[in-house]
């Protein structure tokens, strides 16, 4: 799916849907409405964007603690992980996961994973599903640089590789382990080296580029798609809050991330790149951000009216009460 | 009526599956090479050959490709070669398969059968011998079933499959090729029913898997002591049918609870609490329990043996709550 004016302004107006919907959660964790932890996708909004403008709604999403980006460029409903951020029974999980495990299985997006690295295996058994089956879906898995410590991105990559499974594997490294910085405790700058213990594609691009990542996600995909296996691409990127509420941040300068914002964010290199091929007018533009901005008014509105679980809801889902063996 | 082993009650049972529903495959170590360690997929290769998997030696990877494929609507049968080595997968296990239905308020299923060939079977020590039920007991989410008979076996797997929800099918190595009747044609055991597998008056006796066969042992031996012992075997321990056990607690009034694995916090401690919280007043001695001690498994045969709960351990413990 090559990138014009029409997709770029969609495009556009997700990364500001999602920074928006992030800097909204982010205040009203402050005000007390959104309890828990809170893992901020500001900074890398081109990352999940550029990816998911290629999928389509029966192509399975897979992602980490810090997925509301993914869920939301995948096309989930906005009130209502809103409203699951709030813990409230209109929420995509009915208010029983939180920000940390927001899925809509209805989009094919399967959740958000407090694990680290949890679902590159699932993502890799969703590709083995699809293989089975012989149907043409390809299954994106998102996960940090973190990630790639853990043994099951290798076992999960593995397979995806041996059975030539339609996976892509993408690595969003924004240089921290939590409050690590990655050269601390990685022996390898790029994910995307390891790649070649796996004998499949490691594509390693600039994560703020939306253009750049979509291109090569955009190749990564197809080439799933067309059944010859996995890739495993990583993007570049950073994010400007902490790793979680409560992050003193003393591993970082505030000169380090006052950089990143002023002079490589996705948002603002997008809306440049736009207007230099005249895709987006001064009028467009603001269209979009009063677009996203009601979006998240919106949402905030519906999470707020929407009532608490009942409390027998904390008893329900445990299993399928309804289901007999039929014998 | 066929007679047929423990190991021809679950290879049967998964053709007869993988027969009847497309959406069922195997994964796991050796799988195909083998037909497993205890050859319970033999021939699912040559029938099935699209639908079985072998694997890199990686049970975190194996789990965690069946969880995922479970989610998007296939029924994998997994096989961790020993039950030990599910240790190595046991984030696949408890933090997503079995949360993924609850934490999604209900929109996921995870469909997954994880096979556990466990406990004692030939001499294979600390690392090999395992059972650690009740490690997979205390998490929500999970179904616990464990076969004492190659009916109940090949029943109870058919139902595994067909679950909506994890199921971890704890095989014995001990009594694979204990040989029993099996009804022909398709019978399904529900989950959370246990079996009366002997009808006594004098003493209750809770035992999971192995043990049921030494318990009904037992039962003889006990006959010429002039008790007359109840075997009760829960059959699947989550679900665990509390009422089936305290029916029969009620009656005789004593209780003991026997399982081949260590005691302590361990299967039979549910089981023995449960009794002790519905049916204190009817109780005639306190409940007791038969099972390891809190040891690792030795190697030497004599040590293991003396180890691993046996037919007189039950006798023993009867005689004792009978005094």
């Amino acid at each position: 799916m090559s990138l014009d004016a029409e997709l770029a302004r969609r495009m556009y107006l997700d990364m500001w849907r999602i920074r928006m919907f992030e800097e909204e959660a982010n205040r009203q964790t402050g005000l007390g409405n959104v309890a828990g932890a809170l893992h901020l996708y500001c900074g890398e909004e081109a990352v999940g964007v550029g990816v998911c403008a290629h999928l389509r709604d029966d192509d399975y999403v897979l992602g980490t603690h810090r997925s509301h980006g993914h869920c939301l460029a995948k096309g989930a409903p906005m009130n209502d992980m809103m409203a699951e951020l709030f813990g409230k029974e209109t929420g995509s999980c009915a208010g029983k996961g939180g920000s940390m495990h927001v899925a809509d299985l209805s989009k094919n997006i399967l959740g958000a994973n407090g694990i680290v690295a949890g679902g590159i295996g699932p993502a890799t058994g969703t590709g083995m599903a699809t293989k089975i089956r012989g149907t043409d879906q390809v299954s994106v898995c998102f996960f940090g640089d973190g990630a790639a410590a853990r043994g099951p991105f290798h076992e999960g990559i593995l397979m995806g590789s041996l059975w030539k499974l339609p996976v892509v594997y993408v690595c969003e490294n924004n240089g921290y382990q939590q409050w690590v910085r990655r050269e601390n405790v990685a022996v390898v700058d790029s994910v995307a080296t390891m790649a070649a213990s796996y004998d499949i594609p490691g594509v390693s691009v600039d994560g703020q580029d939306v253009v750049e990542v979509h291109e090569a996600a955009g190749e990564a995909i197809d080439r799933a798609r067309r059944g010859e296996g996995p890739t495993l691409l990583e993007a570049r990127t950073y994010r400007y809050f902490g790793h979680s509420m409560g992050d003193r941040e003393e591993y970082r300068t505030r000169e380090e991330v006052e950089d990143w914002r002023d002079n490589r964010d996705p948002i603002a290199l997008f809306r440049a790149y736009m207007a230099e091929r005249q895709w987006l007018t001064g009028r467009e533009d603001e269209e979009i951000r009063t677009a996203a901005k009601e979006a998240v008014t919106a949402a905030v509105e519906f999470a707020d009216a929407s009532a608490y679980p009942p409390l027998a809801a904390a008893h329900a889902d445990v299993l399928d009460t309804e289901w007999r063996a039929d014998a | 009526m066929s007679t047929l082993t423990i190991r021809d009650a679950i290879h049967d049972a998964l053709h007869e599956e993988m027969e009847r529903d497309e959406s069922v495959f195997v994964i796991g170590e050796d799988v195909v090479a083998h037909g497993g360690p205890y050859t319970v997929t033999e021939g699912i290769a040559e029938r099935f050959p699209d639908r079985i998997f072998e694997t890199p030696i990686a049970e975190a990877g194996i789990v965690g490709v069946g969880v995922g494929a479970a989610l998007a609507g296939m029924r994998p049968v997994v096989e961790i070669m020993y039950l030990d080595f599910i240790t190595c997968a046991m984030d696949e296990v408890v933090n997503q398969a079995a949360k993924m239905r609850y934490m999604t308020g209900g929109q996921a299923s995870v469909p997954i059968v994880i096979r556990l060939p466990c406990g004692l079977g030939r001499y294979i020590a600390a690392q090999h011998s395992q059972i650690m039920e009740s490690w997979f007991m205390h998490v929500p989410g999970l179904q616990v079933v464990a076969p004492s008979t190659p009916k109940d076996a090949k029943g109870l797997f058919k139902t595994a499959v067909r679950s909506p929800d994890p199921v971890l099918f704890f095989e014995y190595k001990s009594i694979y090729t204990a040989e029993g009747e099996v009804p022909d044609g398709e019978r399904l055991i529900p989950f959370g029913e246990a079996e009366v597998k002997r009808e006594g008056e004098d003493a209750t006796v809770v035992a999971v898997g192995p043990m049921v066969g030494k318990a009904l042992e037992a039962g003889v031996t006990l006959e010429d002591d002039g008790y007359d012992i109840e075997v009760v075997d829960p059959r699947t321990l989550s679900p665990l049918d509390t009422e089936t056990i305290c029916a029969s607690v009620r009656k005789t009034g004593r209780a003991v609870v026997c399982e081949e694995d260590s005691s302590f916090a361990g299967t039979g401690a549910e089981i023995a609490a449960t009794i002790a919280e519905n049916c204190f007043a009817d109780l005639r001695a306190p409940v007791t329990r038969v099972g390891m001690p809190h040891v690792p498994m030795p190697f030497a045969p004599p040590l293991a043996d003396s180890v691993v709960p046996q037919v007189a351990s039950v006798v023993g413990a009867v005689r004792r709550v009978m005094a």
